[in-house]
Order: structure tokens, then C-alpha cells, then sequence
């Protein structure tokens, strides 16, 4: 055995089992399957064919019923593993079903009908990934137009809000003035203000602005953001002031010794904010759905909604379309974690 | 040039009055030493003549210009702060040169200063490190050599000693010492160590709760302290006070009753006092030795400090603590009788108020 396995199997009762290991790894297994399942329950899905995602009792793999093209028949038939009545199995293909009786005919001799009963056959899959589900919306769907919108409301929207919530969390931390923690509380008192309640009055001021249908009408309302400013300011003001001092002394201006000594000096502050608002630009739904109305301007998220029609829900495109919109941040997860542990633990909030 | 003139300068916080009508002239070259305990006002008064803290009246002059309006940045002074206060993301090259790129100096002689200012203090193995991968003695170099390369008018110092070991403060005591002798510019030192005060100053300004009590060359303030605050704050070990009354009153000599009945006789003329007056009598511990005769001060010993070169006797005399520090080593024991004498020792006396007693 390995260091890893020995880590990783190591008991807090020396040989025995504590109860503690127990709870430990019962907590643990549990809580790999209650966050990991349902993403992999979703990757899965996304390779499933539109009836395989129908089937019931649900699969987590893919799995595809086996076909076979008979001689005598026009549609190809699906397979089944079928018990005789002697206690063979055999592999049959099914022609139709009358009540509890299947009628099915061995594929090597086409012309006799084989009645079996329903419970004695259970259908041949193998394991299947549909990759139409991915390939197919590439072609139909304008994904590289709604992938191309999202990316430049995500970057855009987030540089944005990295820059106005930093010079206000300057202001707020290092500016003695009066009303200054006043202006923090109200910052602060907007978060208890959910989007649904403003959007009405949101809605007219960006169209009035004549945002409506485009970009920087989704980017512009939400880039001043309460916690931004708020997770910000807190980091700032474990920067000494004597460094500002120092600044001061050495001819800075105010705006170098915010662009120059204060903002590299919050960049771990500053990488959590990037990923928050990454994320929320990212999965953005219900603002980019009321600004936008033109296709060509929709985001992912949005475009995404085409797929569930009034009529029909197109589910295969659905899943496979959230795998491809879930990777970049995903990605932004993987590389940029240690900022969030790092950058949480030193801001105080949880 | 450096010349700075302070003029009833007062300073509060709300209502929080911390800096109360302070006048100082310091001259251009002069090495001055804020000192007094924390609290005292002495950092805000620096940051005041920075231009760090605005004052609420009065007028501070650099070089006879005004410069209660002028920003920090313009008043051509540099300060070392006392956490340094060095960029911790820039090295110790771009530490130095952030002041001088903000007045937009050209590249080759940014480059020129920081390698003079880097060989004066030896700093140049390490210019391209990060303030974090410095031991703390080298940090304070390059938070001297910040304010070197600027070539400042004056140089505010904030304790910047406060943070290194005892060994390392007194070499890094000289080397300032040195750096002004070479430099020649103006400095002000913050410091509450009256030790370090006393070592580097030309004039030392004693404060205490937002007043200056006394100005003068540490000799000064060490033979002639104006008041009983003064008198204890230089000097260490700390001078020792005890209750007197005048007996007599000759001419030249005032006669003293202290505890137990002793006499002591104060060579002093020019005087109010009259015989009954309360007084204090301050005896620097120094100054007090040992005596055969049992006739002088007969004190009990609470605690006995052998240091070698010196012995420091902690006694008590009809309650009142005296503290001796007597040469070379002595065969004395807790709790034992011995005999001290102050004979031909200064007397230094305060009156009622803690301010002291002058001769004419």
C-alpha cells in the first residue's frame, strides 16, 4: 500500500474501528454522493437518446435498447433476451405486444411466431453515448453566437465590477468621512432587496436608457454589487495605513495608490469576487431572458431555453447543452479554488 | 535646506485636544528626538509636520514658507514609518524607486540614486527580493534607503527601531547616528526609548499629554531637568524622589528634613523657599554610594541586582523607595542594613507643582 492509501485509511482508534470513523466516512460518502450525483447523474443523461431518458425506472448509464432488421418486417425490432419454455434463453426480436403476451419471432428464422410471456424477457442494451446530443445543436442551434454572448457579458460584466466595486471599497475603507459607515450600511441593506422586486422599475430605466436588446443592458445594472463591495472593503482595511502614508510621502497620487498599491496588494480579495461574478454572469437566466429578445443576442443560458418548447421539451439537447455551459466554470472552479479557501478565510465571510 | 518652524501648532480629534500649543524652531542639519511615554502626542506631531494629519491651529514653516496648506507629497520631506511600511509586492528596487517615478525623474538617475543609496546601506545583494523575503534588520535599511534616494529636506523617523531586537537596535542606533553626520540633512526622531533619545539626539524634545516639557540637549535634561516628569523620564534607572521639607534657609544652602529624620544640605541660591515648604528631592540612582558611616542614610535592601560591573540595590527608607546603582560588585544580601551616602551627589528640587527649584 501506498502513502495515499495509508492516508487516506487511517483509523483514529489505531487498528479498530472509533465510531467516529464511521460517521467520518458515512459523512463523507454521503456528501460525495448528495453534491456529485446529480452531476453525474447530468453528464450521463446528456449521452442518453430521447427515449432512453423517457425509460422507466430511470439508468444512470446510457444504455440503447438493440435493434435488429428481420426479414419480412419494414421497421427494425427491438431485441429481447427471451426464457423458453424449457428453460433456455434465447434472443428474439419483438413484433408487437398483445396484453400480457409478446409475440416475437427468432431473427434467424423470420416466418414462426413465438408467443412468450412479458415478464420472461428482458430487453438487450449495451452501453451508448447518443454524442448527436452534442454534435447536433453545433450545427442547428447557434451555439458559438450564444457561447460568444456569454463569454463577453461574463468577462466584461466582471471586469466591470471588479473595477467600481474596488474604488468603492477604497473609498469606504481608507477615507475617513462623514456618513461613511451610513454609505456602507445602505450598500449593505440592498442585499436584502431581491432582483424580483426591482426588476419592473429596472426594466424601465434600461429601456428608457434604450439598453433594451442589447448587451450593456444586461452587463450594466448588476456590476455594482453589494457583497462585492462589501467582501472588498473588508480585505482593505487589513491593509495597513501607514502604508497609504507611505504612498502619500512618496508623491503618490490617489489613484496610484489605488491602482498601484492597493488593488495588487487585494488581489486574493479580488480573485474571489472574479469568481463569483463569473459564476453568477455565467448562469445568469431570468435578466438576460427580460433584456433580450433578438436570438442573435441571446446568452447560453437563455438560448438554451429555446430547447424546452410550449409543446415539447427537447430534453437530450437540453442536458447535453448545461454539460457544455457548465464546463467553463467548472474550469474557473478547478484553477481558481485555492483563491476561494484563501481569499474566504481572509475576508471573514462565509 | 532644512529649517522647520512650528507655531503654537494644536491638533484635536473632535473634542479630543492631543497637540496643545507647541513651539519649536529646529534647524536646518539638527538631529531632534521627540521622547515621552505613549501617548503623548509625539507621533501625531510628526505626522502633523509630514502633512499626514492636518492641524486645527497654528502654522508650521519648512525653510520660512508656510506649509499648512501644502500637501504631504510637496513638502519635500520623506519619513521611515515604524512597520516600515514597504510595499510588499514590489521589490526592494521598485520599493525605491515609487517615490522618485511619481515626480517623473528620468530613468538613469533613479537608477543612479538607488545604487548610491543601495551602497551607502548595503542593500545591494538583495534590490530585486520582496520586503517579505527580508529579516527585519534589512527591511529597515530599505525603509531607510526609500527616504535617502528622495533627498529630502528633512527626515521623519517614527520609531523605526521598535521593531528590531535589542543587539540590532544599538548597531542600527550608530548607523543612523553615521548616516546623519554624513547626510547632514535635517532629522526627527520618534522614539519613548530615552536611551536612544539621549545617544542621537543634538535636542531632545521631552512630551507628555500633547505639551512639550522641555527642550534641550540630552546633557541638559539629564544635569538641569525643568520639572519632576522630565527628571524621571531621562535617565535610567529612573531618578529617585523623596518627600522633603526645608528646615533651614542660609545663604547658599538650603537645609532638607527627609524621611527619618535625615538631613540633607542643597547647595542653592536665588530661591522662594521658605522653612515649612513641602519639596521634592531627586537623587539619580548613580549618584548615591556606599557608606562605612552610620551616620548618612541607613536603608534596609529589598532586592539586590548583581550585573558584574555594577550592583543595583533596591531599598527602602521609612517607605519611600530608594534605588541605588553602585560600581563594581558587593557582598549585600536581601533584607540587609546597609548605609548610603549622597554626599557631593546633585540634588535636583521640585517644588509643589514637579517644577524644579533654580538657582540664580
Amino acid at each position: 500500500m501506498g502513502a495515499a492509501a495509508r492516508f487516506i485509511l487511517r483509523r483514529k482508534g489505531g487498528k479498530g474501528w472509533h465510531w467516529t470513523d464511521i460517521v467520518t466516512w458515512v459523512w463523507l460518502i454521503g456528501g460525495l454522493i448528495i453534491m456529485f450525483g446529480p452531476a453525474m447523474w447530468l453528464a450521463f443523461s446528456s449521452f442518453k437518446t430521447p427515449a432512453a431518458l423517457n425509460e422507466f425506472p430511470p439508468s444512470i448509464l446510457p444504455y440503447v435498447t438493440s435493434q435488429a432488421t428481420v426479414q419480412g418486417y419494414d421497421k427494425p425490432l427491438q431485441l429481447f433476451e427471451a426464457k423458453m419454455p424449457d428453460g433456455t434463453t434465447k434472443v428474439l426480436a419483438e413484433v408487437r405486444r398483445i396484453g400480457l403476451v409478446a409475440q416475437m419471432v427468432d431473427p434467424t428464422t423470420p416466418g414462426e411466431i413465438i408467443k412468450v410471456n412479458m415478464n420472461d424477457r428482458t430487453p438487450v442494451r449495451s452501453v451508448s453515448f447518443a454524442t448527436e446530443n452534442y454534435t447536433e445543436p453545433f450545427t442547428q442551434f447557434d451555439f458559438l453566437r450564444y457561447l460568444w454572448n456569454s463569454v463577453f457579458v461574463t468577462v466584461v460584466a466582471t471586469l466591470i465590477t471588479l473595477i467600481v466595486n474596488s474604488m468603492a471599497a477604497f473609498a469606504l475603507s481608507k477615507y475617513e468621512f462623514t456618513g461613511r459607515n451610513l454609505a456602507m450600511f445602505v450598500i449593505l441593506a440592498t442585499l436584502m432587496v431581491p432582483l424580483s422586486v426591482i426588476m419592473v422599475p429596472l426594466y424601465s430605466i434600461i429601456s428608457t436608457l434604450g439598453m433594451f436588446n442589447s448587451l450593456w443592458g444586461v452587463i450594466l445594472p448588476t456590476v455594482a454589487t453589494p457583497t462585492g463591495v462589501f467582501i472588498l472593503r473588508q480585505y482593505m482595511l487589513t491593509i495597513p495605513d501607514e502604508l497609504i502614508d507611505a504612498a502619500r510621502m512618496d508623491k503618490a497620487s490617489e489613484w496610484q495608490i489605488y491602482w498601484r498599491i492597493v488593488l495588487p496588494l487585494t488581489a486574493p480579495a479580488l480573485a474571489v469576487l472574479a469568481i463569483f461574478s463569473v459564476v453568477w454572469r455565467w448562469n445568469d437566466f431570468l435578466w438576460p431572458l427580460i433584456v433580450l429578445s433578438r436570438r442573435e443576442l441571446y446568452t447560453l443560458q437563455v438560448g438554451l431555453s429555446i430547447y424546452s418548447g410550449e409543446l415539447n421539451v427537447q430534453w437530450h439537447f437540453i442536458l447535453a447543452m448545461t454539460v457544455v455551459t457548465m464546463i467553463p466554470v467548472v474550469l474557473v472552479f478547478i484553477f481558481l479554488q485555492r483563491f476561494i479557501t484563501t481569499g474566504i478565510a481572509g475576508t471573514g465571510l462565509k | 535646506m532644512g529649517e522647520i518652524k512650528l507655531t503654537d501648532v494644536n491638533k484635536s480629534y473632535g473634542s479630543v485636544h492631543v497637540l496643545k500649543d507647541i513651539n519649536l524652531h529646529i534647524k536646518d542639519g539638527e538631529f531632534v528626538v521627540f521622547v515621552g511615554p505613549s501617548g503623548c502626542g509625539k507621533s501625531t506631531l510628526l505626522r502633523t509636520i509630514a502633512g499626514l494629519e492636518k492641524i486645527t491651529a497654528g502654522e508650521i514653516q519648512i525653510d520660512r514658507k508656510r506649509v499648512n496648506e501644502t500637501s504631504a507629497a510637496d513638502r519635500g520631506l520623506a519619513m521611515v514609518f515604524q512597520s516600515y511600511a514597504l510595499y510588499p509586492h514590489m521589490s526592494v528596487r521598485q520599493n525605491l524607486a515609487f517615490g522618485l517615478e511619481n515626480s517623473s525623474m528620468p530613468k538613469a538617475e533613479i537608477t543612479e540614486r538607488i545604487g548610491e543609496a543601495a551602497r551607502m546601506l548595503e542593500i545591494d545583494q538583495y534590490l530585486d527580493r520582496r520586503p517579505g523575503q527580508l529579516s527585519g534588520g534589512q527591511r529597515q535599511r530599505v525603509a531607510i534607503g526609500r527616504a535617502i534616494v528622495r533627498r529630502p529636506t528633512a527626515f521623519l523617523l517614527d520609531e523605526p527601531l521598535s521593531n528590531l531586537d535589542a543587539e540590532l537596535r544599538v548597531s542600527t542606533r550608530a548607523e543612523i547616528a553615521a548616516l546623519h553626520t554624513r547626510i547632514g540633512s535635517t532629522m526627527i526622531y520618534v522614539t519613548h526609548d530615552q536611551v536612544e533619545a539621549m545617544t542621537l539626539a543634538h535636542r531632545i524634545v521631552v512630551m507628555r499629554a500633547g505639551k512639550i516639557e522641555q527642550v534641550g540637549t540630552p546633557l541638559d535634561l539629564y544635569n538641569e531637568p525643568a520639572n519632576r516628569f522630565v527628571a524621571g523620564f531621562i535617565g535610567a534607572p529612573h531618578m529617585n524622589f523623596l518627600k522633603a521639607e526645608v528646615a533651614a534657609v542660609e545663604l547658599g544652602t538650603v537645609t532638607l528634613t527627609i524621611g527619618g529624620g535625615h538631613k540633607l544640605l542643597v547647595p542653592l541660591s536665588g530661591h522662594k523657599l521658605k522653612v515649612g515648604d513641602k519639596v521634592t528631592v531627586g537623587i539619580r540612582p548613580q549618584h548615591i554610594t556606599l557608606a562605612a558611616d552610620p551616620g548618612s542614610l541607613t536603608v534596609k535592601t529589598r532586592l539586590v541586582e548583581a550585573l558584574g560591573s555594577e550592583t543595583v540595590i533596591h531599598a527602602d527608607l521609612h517607605g519611600e523607595k530608594l534605588l541605588a546603582v553602585v560600581q563594581g560588585q558587593k557582598q549585600i544580601g536581601s533584607g540587609d542594613e546597609v548605609h548610603f551616602s549622597v554626599a557631593g551627589a546633585p540634588l535636583h528640587l521640585f517644588d509643589e507643582n514637579g517644577l524644579r527649584v533654580k538657582s540664580a
